[in-house]
């Protein structure tokens, strides 16, 4: 009954081993001191947070503290990721491991998407701090690159900024954040914002001046990714497919968010479109009239946004397991926050 | 000779023998390799449409090159059409005309020159040239032009030091002679001296327009990558190597992007093939006598 990442815990004493306050239990409610309090309530598939309610498990909600073999049984991992522990699971040997942080050794590889990049790093950064014998290194190459790598067992993790194809679904998929595709211009083109249709038909070779969408007059440079980038793929997927527009062979091709913001930066008369993370030192267009804000991503206002996903094989080991626990946890999704990326939960 | 001499001329020879074995091995696993997957590319587009079609496209599973093929032979004319007359004039100038003392202070920066690698070249090109180029000039600056002007700054050392070095080769006896018969100097250069030095000054084009048809990534960085033939030299364009820098990430072992973009390398191949054997009959109709 032990399922993969659900797992239902054995004994409450667990907690009470790793030196946290007892924890006691009272006839409907279970209470633990520490820095951090959490309420759980039989049956009950919310918890309680610092105040703060929250889902046990977001993707079962059918994951409660239950009463069995005349025991209180509580969701270790619910527990212990708000407590800032670490906990894995073997499925080989059907061993649950609960650990504090800075015990964690190794190294993870991970490679793909350069629209993860920013963010990626600093998860690294941030988890190695809190366990200092952990490498992790992070190399570009875009989406196609990061699910290839990843497939072939290359690099632990691989960085996609697009959903998997059914090609692809050999592998596991773990959310780590939302985000955004902004559409960037120079700053001095002098227009605020486009439709959607507009940035299509630019982008499909049918508009070829500024004049024609109410900008000052000049050959619009069009700067796009290449093939396999999931930044290309969302944009093809929110601007071109709904209106049934190819991209032109004609737009000039680079090969990351990083060079299609300097292209755009440089060029008086550039378009391009980058993750929100990357748009600095240019002018984000507003697109039907909505800025490519945060708030209007979360409200759904905003035309362009997409998951970002950190991609395994299935049989991946502690280590990566523990890494992704970390970016999807309280604390990776603060980092989240300050990137400039937009948090899983709403 | 004694035993030991002989065992040691026969082991030398038999090493010798045995480096170039490996040497010719490599080269053939190379051809092979390329050979095979990119014939998988000419089986599964249609050579005539592979070669000679204007699409592109992952997305549709549809792959001819001919606007590559156009890209790449016109940055490596347009590099070779410049460098080849400065080049050689400058390696006369070096080797037959300069003061011993400018000799000596420019042969050894264009050595250094030559040892600089491309895409060096290409971030110099993308940051200071398509900005230039742009803002002067018009287009995107992404553009033919950029990558021909990176590709002459790539290539002129070479074929200034490779010229320099092989008209030096040419024997005194040679130059006196002409001289003593009353030729001045000029006339000597371009009558005797030069022709004497074909051969090495042909390898150094041909050295140089291999470095030229096959730079990808400094001539990625700016010659702008569409799928587009260019219609002047401020157009942008894409060449068979720099296709292959921009797609190589996204190709999945086995299908069919991987093996267009081997049928890139492989007519990669042929030019550089037909290339080098249109060097072999110049330097043999040349220097019989030299």
């Amino acid at each position: 009954m032990f399922k993969r990442n659900k797992i239902l815990s054995v004994i409450v004493g667990i907690v009470a081993i790793l030196g946290i306050a007892s924890v006691m239990v009272p006839s409907n409610a279970l209470t633990a001191t520490a820095k951090t309090t959490i309420e759980l309530w039989l049956n009950k598939p919310q918890a309680r947070v610092n105040g703060e309610t929250r889902w046990i498990d977001d993707t079962n909600h059918s994951v409660t503290p239950i009463s069995k073999w005349g025991r209180t049984m509580l969701p270790v991992k619910f527990i212990s990721d708000n407590f800032g522990l670490i906990t894995t699971w073997d499925g080989k040997e059907s061993k649950v491991t609960v650990m504090q942080g800075g015990e964690l050794a190794g190294t993870i590889s991970e490679s793909g998407s350069t629209s993860v990049l920013p963010l990626a790093e600093k998860f690294a950064l941030a988890f190695m701090k809190k366990n200092p014998k952990v490498r992790i290194s992070y190399t570009g190459g875009g989406t196609g690159a990061g699910i290839k790598q990843a497939a072939a067992g290359t690099v632990d993790i691989g960085a996609a900024s697009r959903d998997l194809k059914i090609t692809e679904s050999d592998l596991m998929v773990h959310a780590i954040a939302r985000d955004g595709v902004a559409i960037i211009v120079n700053k001095g083109i002098g227009i605020s914002g486009l439709t959607v249709e507009q940035v299509g038909k630019i982008y499909a070779g049918q508009i070829s001046d500024w004049k024609d969408v109410g900008g000052r007059s000049g050959k619009i440079n069009v700067y796009t990714r290449e093939e396999g980038s999931g930044t290309r793929d969302t944009f093809q997927t929110f601007c071109l497919d709904p209106f049934a527009l190819k991209m032109s062979p004609a737009c000039l091709a680079k090969k990351s968010n990083g060079e299609i913001q300097m292209s755009v930066q440089s060029d008086p008369n550039g378009i391009g479109y980058v993750s929100f993370g990357y748009a600095e030192g240019v002018k984000e267009l507003l697109l039907n009239g909505k800025e490519p804000s945060i708030a209007n991503v979360k409200n759904g206002s905003y035309p362009i946004s997409r998951r970002l996903y950190f991609l395994t094989k299935h049989n991946n080991n502690v280590l990566v397991q523990a890494f992704i626990d970390f970016c999807r946890s309280d604390e990776g999704q603060k980092i989240v926050l300050q990137e400039g990326y937009i948090q899983l939960a709403d | 000779m004694s035993k030991p001499e002989q065992f040691s001329e026969k082991l030398g020879k038999n090493l010798i023998f045995i480096f170039a074995s490996i040497s010719l091995l490599i080269l053939l696993s190379i051809v092979f390799f390329i050979f095979r997957d990119g014939f998988l590319a000419f089986k599964e587009n249609g050579f005539f449409h592979f070669i000679f079609g204007n699409d592109w496209s992952v997305q549709d599973n549809t792959f001819s090159i001919l606007p590559l093929i156009v890209g790449s032979l016109v940055v490596t004319l347009g590099a070779l059409i410049i460098s080849v007359p400065i080049g050689f004039s400058c390696a006369v100038f070096l080797a037959e005309i300069a003061p011993e003392k400018v000799r000596n202070i420019v042969k050894p920066a264009i050595d250094i020159l030559v040892g600089i690698p491309s895409v060096v070249f290409g971030l110099l090109g993308m940051i200071l040239l398509v900005p230039y180029i742009r803002n002067h000039y018009g287009g995107p600056g992404l553009s033919i032009l950029t990558a021909i002007i990176v590709l002459i700054l790539m290539i002129l050392p070479t074929i200034i030091a490779q010229a320099e070095d092989s008209i030096r080769s040419v024997p005194s006896s040679y130059k006196n002679a002409s001289l003593a018969l009353g030729a001045t100097h000029l006339q000597t250069i371009w009558n005797v001296i030069l022709p004497c030095a074909k051969s090495g000054l042909v390898s150094s084009v041909i050295l140089s327009s291999g470095r030229a048809i096959g730079e990808a990534m400094a001539v990625y960085m700016v010659i702008g990558n569409t799928f587009t033939f260019p219609k002047s030299l401020l157009d942008p364009s894409r060449t068979l190597t720099s296709n292959i820098v921009g797609q190589i990430e996204e190709a999945t072992v086995g299908g069919a992007h991987l093996h267009a973009l081997f049928g890139c390398g492989l007519i990669l191949l042929f030019i550089v093939f037909i290339l080098n054997s249109y060097s072999f009959f110049i330097k043999r109709r040349g220097c019989r006598s030299c």
